[in-house]
């Protein structure tokens, strides 16, 4: 019995020098090599200004930028440091309530649009959803381009562009970067 | 429901059938001891481990042997990560310098690795410093996968040897298991998730601000080879709260079905290396017909249900699935096959959250968990897990037609069925008594997120998962010293009275003869043998959790769709 014990703290010792140390390392190695902007973080710049990351979803503020979905990450939400859903249920009342403050502050700022797409109005699992669906950028475009003074055909052409399809034509879901989308908008003369 | 959903699905079951066969095969290889193509690479790395840790490469295990190997290296292993988490404030690689974890969240956060549970009450990037997630919880991912793989094949070893005393050596096969198996698949992988934007990096939280006027804290961290171990070893502890649901551990739909099917690649290999290992390709495709089966079917009404959405919304005017907890770039179909792979298997990491799914949706990650994780099934458990309904389902089979009940040879007797009896019992007894237990009790439901059948459901779901040693949640429960405790040691039950039995069965029929295959032998490769199974995981299943799945899940749908709210 006391042989085995030894046997298992060697073993453990071992065992933490390779999968705890060596593999997390050797792939911190590779990553910095090949692909180093990915792997520290996905920064994305304007001039030498980090703004923010290409993965992570941030909260959006103002009629002049396209805002992302509901989040519960957070007070404020979207806050990587405390990733997550609200974990209501679908017969919740407090879920209900938000979601019907949602769709009427969603229609107090897009009045020209009827009901907001489902997205718009429910909070995202990590709470930091990088993404927004091209019915949610869709139905925020009158918004946005009003508040820019842009023609609607412009906006509605650019999201076209920045909407990325399911990969393969079949893995997820069509999408758009927010940040990128926004980072375009500012970038429209 | 769409096309598209079921095509992603299809593919990912594809890649799957495609890759049981060489992977069933090359694990066969490396646990037989045969040369592999990695041998060149690893056999040297193996024989320094041997030496280091002084270990006899024939030193040949009774089941007895194997059991107390198997629990001396779980205790420290135990001890090891339980220290790690108290003093990770004085250690190294803390940038955030997060403070040293309270015993409870250590203990529980301890066993939940060792058990291959990985619940997750801590929340990783709030919580833990880089070392305690790359050598303590990462490791953790690799070995209890390791040991979970070492039952199965000992199991399976008792189940096909001739005439044998012994199970082989726990050693070897975990670090058969550890080296040869979960490294280079996990290592592949960390670097395809690297190149699509997980993180994998030492440096700090960067706080930076944004173009409409905010602040942002960006995380960071050795994400990535972490996040492939995490579902290649179903353990399924992420390294953020959010778990795969965060873009940080799951950016693109590419790495989701990645995830996906690295969760279920082991699970199925096995079926085969069990076939091979039998002498007969035949019995491993059985049992990975019944688990295609279960899976095919919970898959398609967890889609169903989420697809079909909130009848509260709809009356409100918004359309469209329930993507409450659900991710833009995964939508609805990606998430059902997602937590459906996670669930059925031992994961329990999610990319969308369990207790924001519609009730039937919800109940299908309850119902897959109740059956014992069958489907698929942990690295390892899933395996030995089936391999105990194979046991009962051939002595139901005998007692239906009046003969000796046997299993590739081996007569199921008394002390088998009993075994196999024992090892089932657990799932009942550490579900069904401390939900009970938490439902009337102040500190059981002071910590709900929801209320009415569903937060009932958050109750039963949090036993059943820690029993299931999976790890999901209804996350909207919270954790206190109570849950915190009670779940830790159902947790613990949930797995060494699962293995020990199994091995101690696997020892009972290791000793037996093999007896020659007659015109009255029930084939246990046979469409009526797979049938039969399946009915027999349905039955025990249903006829144990089917009154407390009314009172949850059940109850939630019917008073959710006559507009009820809690």
């Amino acid at each position: 019995m006391s042989k085995h014990f030894w046997t298992a703290l060697r073993m453990t010792a071992i065992s933490v020098v390779i999968f705890g140390f060596c593999y997390p390392i050797a792939i911190w190695g590779i990553g910095r090599a090949a692909f180093s902007w990915q792997s520290s973080g996905s920064y994305v710049r304007v001039g030498d200004r980090i703004v923010g990351s290409a993965i992570v979803g941030q909260l959006w503020r103002g009629a002049r930028y396209f805002h992302g979905r509901p989040s519960a990450a957070g007070k404020e939400g979207y806050d990587p440091t405390a990733t997550g859903g609200s974990n209501l249920g679908p017969d919740s009342k407090i879920l209900l309530a938000r979601e019907v403050r949602s769709i009427a502050r969603l229609q107090r700022s897009n009045p020209t649009v009827g009901t907001p797409p489902v997205d718009l109005v429910t909070d995202s699992g990590s709470g930091i959803d990088p993404d927004i669906s091209p019915a949610d950028a869709r139905y925020q475009a009158p918004r946005v381009a009003a508040a820019r003074k842009l023609a609607l055909d412009r906006v509605l052409a650019l999201i076209s562009k920045e909407t990325h399809g399911r990969t393969l034509g079949i893995l997820g879901e069509p999408r758009i970067n927010v940040l990128a989308l926004n980072l375009a908008l500012d970038r429209l003369r | 429901m769409s096309l598209t959903g079921w095509l992603q699905a299809a593919l990912v079951f594809g890649a799957l059938l495609a890759l049981t066969k060489p992977l069933g095969s090359y694990m066969f290889a490396v646990f037989t001891g045969r040369r592999t193509r990695l041998s060149p690479v690893l056999a040297p790395v193996e024989a320094a481990i041997y030496r280091l840790g002084g270990v006899g490469v024939d030193d040949e295990m009774s089941w007895q042997r194997y059991t107390f190997a198997m629990l001396a290296f779980s205790a420290i292993s135990f001890f090891y990560l339980f220290v790690l988490l108290l003093v990770q404030g004085w250690l190294p690689l803390n940038p955030q310098h997060f403070p040293n974890l309270s015993p409870g969240l250590a203990w529980n956060t301890a066993i939940s690795f060792l058990t291959n549970t990985n619940w997750q009450f801590y929340a990783g990037e709030s919580t833990l410093s880089y070392l305690s997630q790359m050598a303590g919880l990462a490791w953790h991912n690799f070995v209890s996968a390791g040991v979970g793989i070492a039952i199965a094949i000992a199991v399976v070893r008792g189940i096909t040897a001739k005439t044998a005393t012994t199970l082989g050596s726990f050693w070897v096969d975990l670090t058969r298991a550890c080296l040869y198996v979960l490294l280079p698949i996990s290592a592949a992988l960390a670097i395809v998730y690297v190149a699509q934007g997980i993180p994998q990096n030492f440096t700090p939280y960067r706080t930076v601000a944004t173009i409409s006027g905010g602040r942002q804290t960006i995380t960071g961290g050795p994400m990535a080879s972490q996040e492939a171990i995490k579902d290649l070893g179903t353990n399924g502890g992420g390294f953020v709260n959010a778990n795969s649901a965060s873009p940080n551990e799951n950016p693109t739909p590419l790495t989701n079905v990645l995830e996906v099917l690295s969760i279920l690649l082991i699970g199925a290999s096995l079926t085969y290396t069990y076939g091979k290992m039998a002498g007969d390709t035949g019995q491993g495709w059985a049992l990975f017909a019944a688990m295609s089966v279960l899976f095919v079917i919970g898959f398609g009404v967890m889609y169903h249900a989420e697809a079909a959405g909130n009848p509260l919304l709809h009356h409100l005017g918004v359309r469209g699935g329930n993507m409450v907890g659900k991710e833009s770039r995964f939508g609805i179909a990606g998430s059902a096959l997602f937590d459906e792979a996670s669930t059925a298997t031992s994961c329990g990491a999610v990319n969308a959250m369990l207790d924001s799914f519609m009730p039937l949706g919800g109940l299908v990650a309850m119902v897959n968990l109740q059956l014992g994780e069958v489907v698929f099934g942990g690295v390892g458990s899933g395996l030995y897990g089936m391999l105990e309904f194979v046991v009962l389902t051939v002595f139901i089979a005998g007692l239906m037609v009046g003969r000796t009940p046997e299993l590739l040879g081996k007569k199921i007797e008394r002390r088998e069925v009993q075994l196999a009896l024992l090892a089932f019992l657990v799932t009942p007894l550490m579900v069904l008594v401390p939900t009970a237990i938490a439902v009337l009790i102040p500190a059981g439901t002071a910590t709900l997120g929801n209320s009415g059948p569903h937060g009932f459901s958050e109750i039963l779901y949090a036993f059943t998962s820690a029993n299931a040693n999976n790890g999901s949640a209804f996350a909207g429960l919270g954790d206190n010293r109570f849950f915190n405790i009670s779940t830790g040691i159902v947790m613990f039950f949930g797995r060494f009275f699962m293995a020990i039995p199994l091995l101690a069965l696997a020892g009972s029929l290791a000793e037996k003869k093999k007896v020659v295959a007659g015109r009255g032998t029930f084939s246990t490769s046979s469409t009526t043998f797979v049938v039969l199974l399946i009915g027999t995981i349905l039955i025990v299943g249903a006829l144990t959790f089917l009154p407390v799945d009314a009172l949850g899940p059940i109850a939630d749908h019917y008073l959710l769709h006559s507009g009820r709210t809690f």
